[in-house]
């Protein structure tokens, strides 16, 4: 099968309750898949729920509604019945994702965060900490930087940990949520040449690109989110 | 010795026979339960908490016509302490009392174990100020009692640590922790840890009384009776450089005497009874150090 | 936090499993009818204000205070399943001095104040067995190492430690016999924040570096987000949102949540 991920009839609403209970519908009715080897990009404009999409498949978000069933190890496993330890294990071994913004934990330096995600598979210290100075040179984090904790870096080089740190295993499905908001043109050559690696490789990613030069570039597939969103577009 | 008269006014031994029924169950007890604290309703004696008043009671609960009594103060039977004891147990009981070690059946001591070897048939009685080995790291006694109950003693190698880390080795030279028996751990009184070896498989019976604290104790004869310490760092007797100025003995427990204010002093035998014992022989033998 | 083959089924077990655990004071609700399990190697954070019960329930989990109605039982080293409250006291203690650990908020709670930092670290050891002074200094020093306290303070009482420091030492003491459970009672509090980051940093550190299971109670949303995988949200005695730490955090379901949430102050 090469379709590691699918999602069906998905939806989801927020109730605020500290507004009255009032009840904020976000997407229904999802339906995608995901292939092998491809890129598929969410597209639609702002408020739509695509970042809600890309929460929901990592688990951060709850999914009131709906499948969403992953190929982990030999199996599917289904994602919204939410049991936090098969989210954390379809984290750790099947599931990447570039977030949009750094969670900078103190004392642990940019490397050290970029290590991490191969040191809880297994990899030795030594081969992670060479992927990801791989990754940083490659991104053009200058290596001063690489042995600080990133809570004062930039906004674009705090990206870059983001994307290195996604980037730096093999995780057979990836999610990218604007890894190149805040990069600057060289910098998003780079994580284009990185998305066309991980085609090649069969992973199967699936991303959201506002820059429209990197969706042409990578996008094998639009997924309209429009027909899903409570916010229908104007 | 007394009138009959002035014996009338004292129960046999001072106290009345159900309180030494109390006492004897409670050393009983003791004696089944090796090294293990028996809390017991001690009584008024007539000297004051400090003086010895445990020790007089079991001795006044054990003690009967025939016994010989022998009493000793940091080895010495003729300091104010053991002579008052001496009279004390003279007057009520009208038993007889003697210095020599060899003839007692009952020996109450404070703070020392004899020179001489003790033998099945006596009972070597020790004062105790303080039986809670544990009592000055951890001050509640909820907590003791729980740590003897469930075998829970690190604490106690702890302050062994201790004294290794400050002082480069166990500082501890009196009230040496002992385990008993391989279960509980005692304090043998503030005898001086030379004489801890003096408790391992004695022949003799150990008992140990506490008046203040309210609390009987026992090792009974030919029992394990082993000092606390680290594989690195073993159990040791103290040393003395010297013999005793007296008697010239080596391997005995010395105090040193001060002689002048110029810093004169000499070490004589501890054991007044071993000394003199000795300087006797010598005096009507050809001489030599004979052990 | 990998898993061979070998530890493969054994992960799959929980380590600790509570079944509706209740604690009243006369009348008063303690903690009402919390069940959870815990894996090994897994963070869980109780997070809840002031008279939320939290304390209460890590205080019934952890044997230090006796439940109302309710189980515990734990995985013990040798796979057998025990109920905490069917073992003898004798067993409690021991389990309490070397497969477990406790952390408490006050660290001169959980340290002998009088007794050398070297002392603090190695009573464990001594108390189940271990007579070399040698190697009971190297383990301590070793320790005092790990926890980022300079070796020449082996000798040291705690009374002349930081809170920090403190607080590290007691992490120290606990951590020494290789504990596979760890209880944690407010472990930042009173701390300054930057002594708080690098606190919470080191125990990230230990847990993924010894795999170990902790249960860490704290009314702080960010050392929840920060050392936590799952978390329970309690309130007026009962648990009221339980899941993943950053799902909770993230799209908070129940009203009371959504209130601490949103309450956090923004730097």
């Amino acid at each position: 099968m090469s379709s590691p991920l699918i999602v069906s009839n998905v939806a989801k609403s927020f109730t605020m309750h500290l507004r009255g209970g009032l009840v904020i519908p976000v997407v229904s009715n999802v339906n995608f898949a995901l292939e092998n080897g491809q890129c598929k990009v969410l597209g639609g404009p702002s408020g739509t729920g695509k970042s809600s999409i890309l929460k929901m498949l990592y688990g951060n978000y709850a999914i009131d509604e709906g499948q969403v069933l992953v190929q982990h190890h030999d199996d599917f496993v289904d994602l919204a019945a939410g049991d936090p330890r098969v989210v954390l294990a379809i984290r750790r071994d099947t599931i990447g994702y570039v977030s949009q913004f750094l969670r900078a934990v103190p004392r642990v330096s940019a490397l050290d965060v970029v290590a991490e995600p191969l040191l809880q598979r297994g990899r030795s210290v030594e081969e992670a900490e060479a992927r990801a100075r791989d990754l940083f040179a490659r991104l053009n984090l200058p290596e001063k930087l690489w042995h600080l904790p990133p809570a004062t870096f930039s906004g674009g080089e705090q990206q870059r940990v983001n994307i290195a740190r996604g980037f730096v295993t093999h995780h057979p499905i990836l999610l990218l949520d604007e890894p190149t908001a805040s990069l600057d043109q060289e910098n998003r050559a780079v994580v284009i040449d990185l998305i066309r690696e991980k085609k090649k490789s069969g992973t199967a990613l699936l991303g959201i690109f506002h820059d429209q030069d990197v969706r042409e570039a990578v996008a094998d597939d639009i997924i309209d989110v429009t027909a899903f969103s409570a916010v229908q577009a104007a | 010795m007394n009138a009959v008269s002035e014996l009338a006014t004292y129960n046999f031994a001072y106290l009345d026979e159900q309180t030494k029924r109390m006492i004897r169950r409670a050393i009983l007890k003791a004696i089944a339960i090796p090294g293990y604290q028996v809390p017991f309703a001690s009584r008024e004696m007539p000297m004051p908490y400090g003086w010895g008043t445990g020790g007089v009671q079991v001795t006044a609960s054990i003690i009967g016509p025939d016994d010989i009594l022998k009493v000793i103060d940091q080895g010495a039977d003729d300091t104010t302490n053991a002579v008052s004891i001496r009279a004390f147990f003279a007057k009520t009981a009208n038993v007889e009392t003697t210095t020599e070690t060899t003839q007692a059946t009952i020996v109450q001591t404070r703070h020392r174990i004899p020179e001489t070897p003790l033998t099945s048939g006596q009972i070597l009685v020790y004062q105790v100020p303080i039986p809670e080995p544990l009592r000055f790291l951890e001050p509640r006694e909820t907590e003791t009692r729980k740590m003897h109950a469930l075998e829970d003693y690190g604490l106690m190698h702890v302050k062994l640590y201790e004294d290794i880390s400050k002082n480069g080795h166990i500082a501890t030279t009196y009230a040496y922790p002992v385990t008993v028996a391989g279960r509980y751990v005692m304090d043998p009184s503030p005898t001086p840890k030379f004489d801890n070896p003096k408790m391992h498989k004695s022949e003799a019976l150990q008992l140990f009384g506490a008046g203040r604290e309210k609390r009987i104790y026992a090792i009974p004869p030919h029992t394990d009776v082993v000092s606390l310490d680290f594989e690195d760092y073993p159990f040791e007797v103290q040393r003395f450089d010297q013999p005793c100025a007296l008697c010239g003995a080596t391997r005995v427990y010395l105090d040193e005497v001060v002689l002048d204010d110029r810093g004169g002093r000499m070490f004589v035998c501890s054991d007044t009874y071993y000394c003199e014992t000795r300087r006797a022989r010598k005096n009507s033998q050809a001489g030599g150090d004979s052990q | 936090m990998t898993e061979t083959t070998s530890t493969h089924e054994q992960a799959d077990q929980p380590l600790l499993n509570v079944a509706g655990l209740t604690k009243f004071y006369g009348k008063r609700i303690g903690c009402k009818n919390v069940s959870f399990k815990l894996w090994p190697g897994e963070v869980l954070a109780i997070v809840g204000e002031s008279g939320s019960g939290k304390t209460t329930l890590l205080n019934c989990v952890s044997s230090r205070l006796l439940p109302t109605t309710g189980s515990v039982r734990y995985r013990m080293r040798d796979s057998e399943c025990r109920d905490l409250y069917m073992m003898s006291e004798a067993e409690r203690r021991l389990l309490m001095r070397t497969d477990w650990g406790f952390v408490h908020q006050n660290p001169a709670d959980g340290l002998r104040m009088s007794v050398s930092a070297g002392a603090n670290v190695g009573e464990r050891l001594m108390a189940v067995g271990e007579r070399h002074y040698g190697r009971i200094r190297d383990t301590a020093t070793d320790w005092l190492g790990r926890v980022e306290i300079a070796a020449d303070r082996i000798d040291d009482q705690p009374r002349t430690f930081s809170g920090g420091m403190r607080q590290r030492l007691q992490i120290a003491r606990n951590l020494v016999t290789k504990p596979r459970l760890i209880f944690m009672d407010e472990p930042t509090g009173g701390l300054d924040v930057s002594v708080q980051a690098r606190l919470l940093d080191l125990v990230r550190g230990l847990v993924n570096d010894l795999g170990l299971s902790v249960i860490v109670v704290t009314h702080d949303l960010a050392v929840a987000r920060l050392l936590s995988h799952r978390m329970m949200v309690m309130k007026d005695g009962v648990v009221i949102e339980t899941g993943l730490t950053d799902r909770v955090l993230d799209d908070p379901h129940e009203a009371y949540t959504q209130l601490l949430v949103s309450s956090i102050l923004q730097v």
